[in-house]
């Protein structure tokens, strides 16, 4: 059960870990995000080759105010996990980039849409929305219909 | 003299004629960005097949072709190279907004979506419809092509075929 | 010496841009060339990104439904039953015996024509221009009988939370017999123009490899993924909808490049032919949607006749459904990958958060893995292969 490994390997780190409709979760203190990360994917026990996605969510009331994910998947074990890390607004979360490559693109993502910066990024740009958009569509403050200027086309600096 | 020189039946019928011409053999840019394209290439395949326009001929560059079918949901980093690409094309040029979301933004009203690409271009035929049916593109195709005549008969002005493009949206 | 650094040539910019005649949907690619081959890539999109999931956040639980058909246009219905499963399992409901046949069928013939746009879409690139209209004339009869099923040829919206919108129509079975024997026919044409054509091999194998491991690290699912070995598929290590008691093997190729890709796409096309005929089989009369009471109308009778049954159509339709607060990942075996749903619910009738993981997000980001070295010819042919759908891509 990878909770359980979870938790025995990291008993100050781990805050939560539950099974939430049969799908195990755990939610971890960010300054020990890669080292947990790391661990998941290297025992082999657990062995988390696949980083399915990494996800935001604002949750605008609560404080902190962010919950960023990592959906994990095990291709030898067949087995799921999401690691959950609570920021505030402004804070960074280390990148995840060296553990799994699929990393680079999620988090830039994120960064254009949510505003949560992530350190050792090499490259943290806007991807989804144009150079000169002020502001992050997808937080519960930003109103959907609120348009800005139109750009002109931008050349991509090597 | 003025007179003579516009309306005697020799320049009239020159000017069917070019219509003739231009209507029976558009060459078209599938500027395709979403599902609409996809009913374009339906469009285009045997079964609704648009050559019997005389519209097969799809050039991808827009030196090379005079209709700019704009297929699809065009956002504001899309906007800017829609606008370059259509002030390449070479006059006479025709635009067909091609979906609900080419004609005023379909149901995406949000941050990230132009209302309408006339917001952006100038715009001589729009389709509704999401995505519209191969048929229903076949048909705009015929409207531009009554267009035209109409245009060398002279009864609708050349500038008022084309509404001016509004200005840019921006909100503070 | 300085001669030969006087004659050394500088670096080429080009830009495939967003409007380009290859560039499936409006993807850009900026490369840095040194004569015809690709020293750099740096791929960029985002122009067709429509503001998905913001509008979920703004719409009703079966509002959604048709944005998701708009997100990997090509084959909309499995987007339709990716988000259904998603809500379903969140609220904690199953879904009638019919209704779930009827999904897998519809799952598998929104494959085959995915797959029939993916093979068509990219021999064009290479320059094969004839397989294009044999596949594109078996998909109008697919999406003849699509538009039999719930009006729409395209942006079907053909489930609901809980089943399925509409029965199938009548004669439905052998109609879709007949157009599979099409089918079969059109595969077989397309695969005698192209297997042994010398042009076609030397275009495309060997162009575009990417490696097991890349492919792992870089988060690859779906085709492209069993194109370098690997054989993951959902529909056989997490299986939904019954597709562990139906017979089918999972296609898997060895050298990760186009080839592989192609051929394994016209393989996976007659597996998919192979459920569809067992699943015709398992059609057995019976309700299509479930008759939960949280999320299903109640029958016309109850409404007009009784109290609750009033106040429960009043509340679904004014209110909507209303999942319990909480969140879930759920994930599909889409014709292009993984495709998986993360909702976030907190027990409103609108989603609070829903996040699609699309299958050719990773897919893309590793191309320019694929491509350095190669010439802008081989980028083309490659990006065809990996089924790019710019809707899912930029959300």
């Amino acid at each position: 059960m990878c909770l359980e490994i979870l938790k025995t390997a990291f008993p100050d780190a781990v805050l939560e870990a539950a099974l939430g409709r049969g799908q195990a979760v755990a939610r971890v203190k960010p300054d020990r995000l890669l080292e947990v990360l790391r661990f998941c994917k290297q025992d082999p026990r657990l062995q988390m080759d696949f980083l399915m996605d990494v996800v935001a969510v604002d949750f605008l009331q609560e404080s902190p105010r962010f919950e960023v994910l990592y959906i994990l998947y095990s291709l030898l074990h067949n087995h799921r996990l999401r690691i959950k890390v609570r920021v505030d607004d402004g804070q960074s979360l280390p990148s995840a980039i060296e553990i799994w490559k699929s990393a680079d693109w999620a988090e830039r993502e994120i960064w254009d849409m949510m505003g949560i910066p992530f350190e050792g990024h090499p490259n943290l740009k806007r991807i989804l929305m144009y150079e000169g958009f002020q502001g992050h569509p997808l937080r519960k403050d930003y109103k959907m219909e609120k348009r800005q200027e139109i750009p002109e086309i931008q050349e991509i600096p090597d | 003299m003025p007179s003579v020189a516009e309306n005697n039946i020799l320049t009239t019928k020159l000017n069917e004629v070019v219509a003739w011409g231009r209507k029976y053999s558009l060459w078209p840019l599938p500027y395709g960005t979403a599902c609409c394209a996809i009913e374009f290439m339906g469009a285009v395949s045997s079964m609704f097949d648009i050559s019997r326009f005389g519209a097969e001929l799809v050039r991808f560059s827009p030196r090379q072709s005079d209709l700019l079918l704009v297929l699809g949901t065009i956002n504001y980093k899309q906007a800017a190279v829609l606008k370059k690409i259509y002030e390449q094309m070479c006059e006479p040029k025709y635009v067909i907004a091609v979906g609900a979301c080419a004609t005023c933004g379909g149901f995406y009203d949000n941050y990230a979506v132009v209302q309408g690409i006339d917001e952006v271009i100038p715009v001589d035929v729009y389709v509704p419809g999401c995505p519209p049916r191969p048929e229903q593109i076949l048909l705009a195709i015929i409207k531009l092509q009554e267009k035209l005549d109409a245009q060398a008969r002279g009864e609708v002005a050349k500038d008022v075929m084309r509404a001016s493009p509004a200005i840019l949206y921006s909100e503070k | 010496m300085e001669t030969t650094d006087a004659l050394k040539a500088k670096p080429v910019y080009l830009n495939l841009g967003p409007s380009h005649p290859a560039m499936h949907g409006t993807l850009r690619l900026f490369c840095e060339l040194d004569g015809e081959v690709i020293v750099r890539a740096v791929p960029e999109f985002g122009y067709l990104h429509r503001g998905f999931e913001k509008h979920c956040e703004n719409s009703t639980w079966t509002q959604v439904i048709p944005y998701t058909d708009r997100l990997n246009y090509v084959s909309p219905m499995m987007n339709n039953v990716g988000y259904c499963k998603a809500v379903e399992e969140l609220i904690g409901i199953q879904i009638p015996e019919r209704a779930q046949v009827i999904r897998v069928i519809i799952c598998e013939m929104n494959r085959i024509i995915d797959h029939l746009v993916a093979t068509g879409t990219n021999v064009v690139d290479i320059g094969a221009l004839t397989n294009f209209w044999y596949y594109f004339n078996v998909r109008e009869k697919f999406y003849n009988l699509i538009e039999k099923m719930c009006g729409a040829r395209l942006t079907t919206a053909y489930t609901r939370i809980g089943g399925v919108m509409r029965d199938l129509p009548p004669n439905f079975d052998a109609e879709l017999r007949q157009y599979i024997v099409e089918l079969d026919q059109a595969i077989k044409d397309v695969s005698g123009l192209l297997n042994k054509n010398k042009i076609f091999l030397n275009r495309t194998v060997g162009v575009g490899v990417i490696s097991k491991q890349d492919a792992i690290d870089h988060g690859f699912t779906g085709p492209c993924l069993r194109a370098t070995g690997v054989a993951y598929d959902i529909r056989k290590t997490e299986p939904y909808y019954g597709y562990e008691t139906y017979d089918f093997e999972v296609v898997v190729a060895e050298h990760g490049d186009t080839y592989d890709r192609i051929v394994l796409r016209f393989e996976e096309m007659r597996q998919s032919v192979r459920i569809l005929e067992q699943a015709l089989k398992r059609l057995k009369p019976g309700p299509i949607m479930t008759d939960d009471r949280r999320v299903a109308l109640p029958p016309k009778v109850e409404v007009y006749t009784s109290i609750e049954g009033l106040m429960n159509h009043f509340k679904l339709i004014y209110e909507g459904i209303r999942p319990p607060a909480g969140e879930i990942y759920s994930c599909t075996e889409a014709a292009n990958g993984e495709l998986g749903f993360y909702i976030v619910s907190g027990g409103e009738g609108h989603p609070y958060r829903v996040k699609c993981r699309a299958p050719c997000f990773p897919i893309y980001q590793a191309y320019p893995k694929m491509i350095e070295g190669r010439m802008i010819a081989d980028a083309i042919a490659v990006l065809g292969g990996l089924n790019i759908v710019a809707g899912e891509l930029d959300r």
